[in-house]
């Protein structure tokens, strides 16, 4: 069928954007080929902190999903939704919150002062690990919390009746589901972490805690040693490329509150004890959620009076890289969804494989030559924001086209419904929420997003994510809370209004 | 005339072989137990499926690789036959042209076929809004703008109750007959098929037999058909 002529389009420049500039790299890579010992180490690093942070986080979620599976209560469902939000939340702002909660002169720092403990440090291995909690602990709440609905309730019912104990219940319902959900999950965090940059760039650094992405853009950044980026480049496409294509397949999440909505009765777990420690696990996990966030608002508040100018030109930038790489990235993952070919999905997935330094790496390697690669920020942000996002975008996609074609392609087919047609009032009209729902997410991400950006800007040149670090950096907290706070509301309104856009009248 | 000519329809072990014609005009039902190939027989006519050999042909001129909207043929399925999100004027309107260009006179089509099925005032409205009986009126509707010669209906109206179903059978009836087409139509239901009147195809068995008339088959039952009715 000629469906899947854009696909093959899409497919050709995917793959041309990712594999060109990797290509770039490999090249430059073979010149300096002697892996010093700092690589090592920020291998090292790199695997420590992934792995800590993804034990962690599931561990930590395991008793909070517990918990959220069985217990129904007031505000629940805005919880829930409120696990959601990390993944669209600006990196830098949730570090500036948590500055706000674990930092020098933060809340937990000022209460231990109080008591006349020594102050506890958020730099280092301790800070990076406490952030990539802070983003992936309700994630894998999420996909935790989503295995313990998979559980049938009659089960808990047949459980009830043959009167097992909690332990028992746990060995034969639950301990199951977890061995299935588990390994996934920690998968995906590992790797997410494993790509880990803002973080690393904002409370890593130092010899001692720098992940290999970091490594990459300090190479740029204060060596211009671009032979010893391209082979860290190399270290982290093996590192992190290989994990995230093994976590992508085990899970991912596909939508925001769908289907967790349920509470399953438990009456094994409705004694006082069980209870209590259902409401302090889900007491900590909001508290540890909610606090930097009240924290981010309070001091942006405040910020806002001291934001300078650059802050709304960089602002103005990112919401025009935003918009273009939303629509890069919506009509990328469109046309590789209408393939519904199990090789439109790999070519998307290069997108999570591919770390954006080592796209960013290579691009400034192959443009280097010929023009000021400075001049290009703007589009190369975008593009590589759009490659970063369409992993998702294709995720949030994939499965409505396919319900649709099976639903209406016969139909289709008899009325000859094809091309821009098919498009114009079969596609584009089903897919209308899921539309919405990635093109918000990929909004978002693109907004948020401090990556590829640090390799190409010039100082006269930044996004609001970069002019936030250069003010924290300066030591303007003020100024940085207040373009926090800018930043937050424009990154969860572009969610917000593609999000609803897609909703609207929305028939059977 | 529909030629079914050495017609072999595989599908990982199932196979149905056919080989038969249809008389122009004729109303055919399609009969036999559940599983044994009517709706793959139809999709075989309609283009969604193709044989693995022998060939389909519509009035001489082998049809067998055209893609299913250019055989002249228009479908109503068991559901989905509208698109939820437009309106049934719409709904209709593809019938006429697949881009919803439509001039003032087809516009004018529509709402007279809409008027005839019984669905006058109701082209703005989306099928979500509509009875179950109302929408297979829509999709009649359609079938009367496209008036393709060859209708295939696969169970349409099995979701409806006896009375409603019997009235809905004599409007396909009379559609068909304002276009002149041949009609196709799967039940499970041998009552529908002699409602129907005309011709029966049985399919079992790996067979899908040649028409002949409804009353001949049902009131002497090969030994296959006697298992599936059940008397």
């Amino acid at each position: 069928m000629t469906r899947s002529g854009p696909g093959w389009v899409a497919a050709g420049i995917v793959a041309a954007l990712i594999l060109g500039p990797l290509v770039a790299v490999f090249m430059r890579a073979e010149a300096g080929a002697q892996v010093l010992t700092s690589d090592w180490s920020a291998v090292r690093f790199t695997i420590l902190q992934a792995a800590l942070s993804a034990l962690l986080s599931i561990a930590l979620a395991i008793p909070v999903a517990r918990a959220l599976a069985r217990r129904a209560f007031r505000g629940r469902g805005i919880l829930i939704t409120l696990l959601g939000a990390p993944f669209i939340l600006p990196v830098i702002v949730a570090v500036l919150g948590l500055l706000a909660v674990f930092g020098r002169a933060g809340i937990v720092n000022t209460a231990l002062a109080w008591l006349g403990l020594p102050p506890v440090s958020i730099y280092g291995l301790q800070g990076v690990v406490l952030a990539h909690v802070f983003f992936n602990l309700p994630l894998a709440t999420r996909i935790i919390l989503q295995g313990w609905q998979g559980i049938p309730s009659e089960r808990f019912r047949l459980a009830a009746n043959l009167g097992l104990s909690g332990v028992q219940v746990a060995r034969f319902l639950e301990w199951p589901m977890l061995r299935a959900v588990v390994p996934g999950a920690l998968m995906v965090v590992f790797a997410i972490c494993l790509s880990s940059f803002a973080v690393a760039l904002t409370l890593g650094g130092g010899p001692r805690a720098t992940t290999v992405e970091l490594a990459i853009y300090q190479a740029f950044n204060f060596d211009f040693d671009l032979g010893r980026a391209a082979r860290l480049a190399v270290i982290q496409l093996v590192l992190a490329g290989s994990a995230a294509v093994v976590a992508f397949w085990a899970a991912v999440p596909a939508g925001f509150g769908a289907g967790l909505g349920r509470v399953v009765r438990r009456w094994e777990a409705e004694t006082w004890g069980a209870r209590a420690l259902d409401a302090g696990w889900i007491g900590l996990a909001a508290g540890f959620l909610i606090v930097p966030l009240a924290m981010i608002f309070l001091n942006g508040v405040s910020g806002l009076t001291q934001v300078p100018g650059a802050v709304w030109r960089a602002a103005g930038v990112s919401v025009t890289i935003a918009l273009i790489s939303t629509a890069l990235c919506v009509a990328l993952a469109l046309s590789l969804a209408m393939v519904r070919r199990g090789w439109a999905e790999v070519v998307a997935l290069m997108g999570i494989a591919v770390s954006p330094l080592v796209i960013g790496t290579g691009l400034f390697v192959i443009v280097n030559p010929w023009m000021d690669p400075a001049r290009l920020a703007m589009p190369v942000t975008a593009l590589v924001n759009a490659l970063m996002a369409l992993p998702f975008a294709m995720r949030v996609l994939a499965p409505d086209v396919a319900r649709t074609e099976a639903d209406f392609g016969r139909l289709a087919d008899a009325l000859s419904l094809r091309g821009w047609a098919r498009l114009r009032w079969l596609i584009l009209p089903r897919l209308r929420p899921a539309l919405g729902f990635s093109a918000g997410l990929a909004g978002a991400l693109s907004m948020g997003d401090l990556g590829v950006v640090a390799l190409f800007a010039d100082p006269d040149f930044a996004t609001l994510p970069l002019q936030m670090y250069r003010l924290m950096g300066a030591y303007r907290m003020e100024a940085a809370a207040g373009a926090g706070l800018i930043l937050l509301a424009l990154s969860l309104g572009v969610f917000w209004i593609f999000d609803r856009g897609g909703r609207g009248d929305v028939d059977a | 005339m529909l030629t079914l000519e050495n017609v072999v329809i595989r599908q990982d072990d199932f196979e149905l072989r056919a080989d038969f014609e249809v008389p122009r005009g004729a109303r055919v039902s399609v009969i036999g137990p559940s599983g044994a190939g009517k709706t793959t027989l139809l999709n075989v006519i309609a283009g969604f499926f193709e044989p693995s050999a022998g060939r389909v042909l519509w009035e001489g001129r082998d049809i067998t690789r055209k893609p299913p909207g250019e055989r002249g043929i228009s479908l109503l399925f068991q559901d989905n036959n509208l698109f939820p999100h437009l309106t049934v004027a719409q709904n209709v309107g593809l019938g006429i042209d697949p881009g919803l260009r439509l001039t003032p006179a087809q516009k004018a089509q529509v709402e007279a076929a809409l008027e005839r099925v019984g669905l006058a005032g109701m082209g703005g409205r989306k099928p979500g809004r509509l009875s179950g009986g109302q929408q297979g009126r829509a999709g009649l509707a359609r079938i009367l703008v496209q008036g393709k010669p060859l209708i295939l209906l696969d169970e349409p109206f099995a979701a409806l109750g006896p009375a409603l179903r019997a009235e809905m059978l004599a409007l396909v009836e009379d559609v068909a007959s304002e276009i002149g087409a041949t009609l196709l139509m799967v039940s499970h239901d041998p009552g529908d098929a002699r409602r129907l009147g005309g011709l029966a195809i049985l399919v079992a068995e790996g067979r899908a037999e040649p028409p002949v008339p409804v009353a001949d088959l049902l009131d002497h039952p090969s030994p296959v058909l006697r298992d599936y009715l059940g008397d």
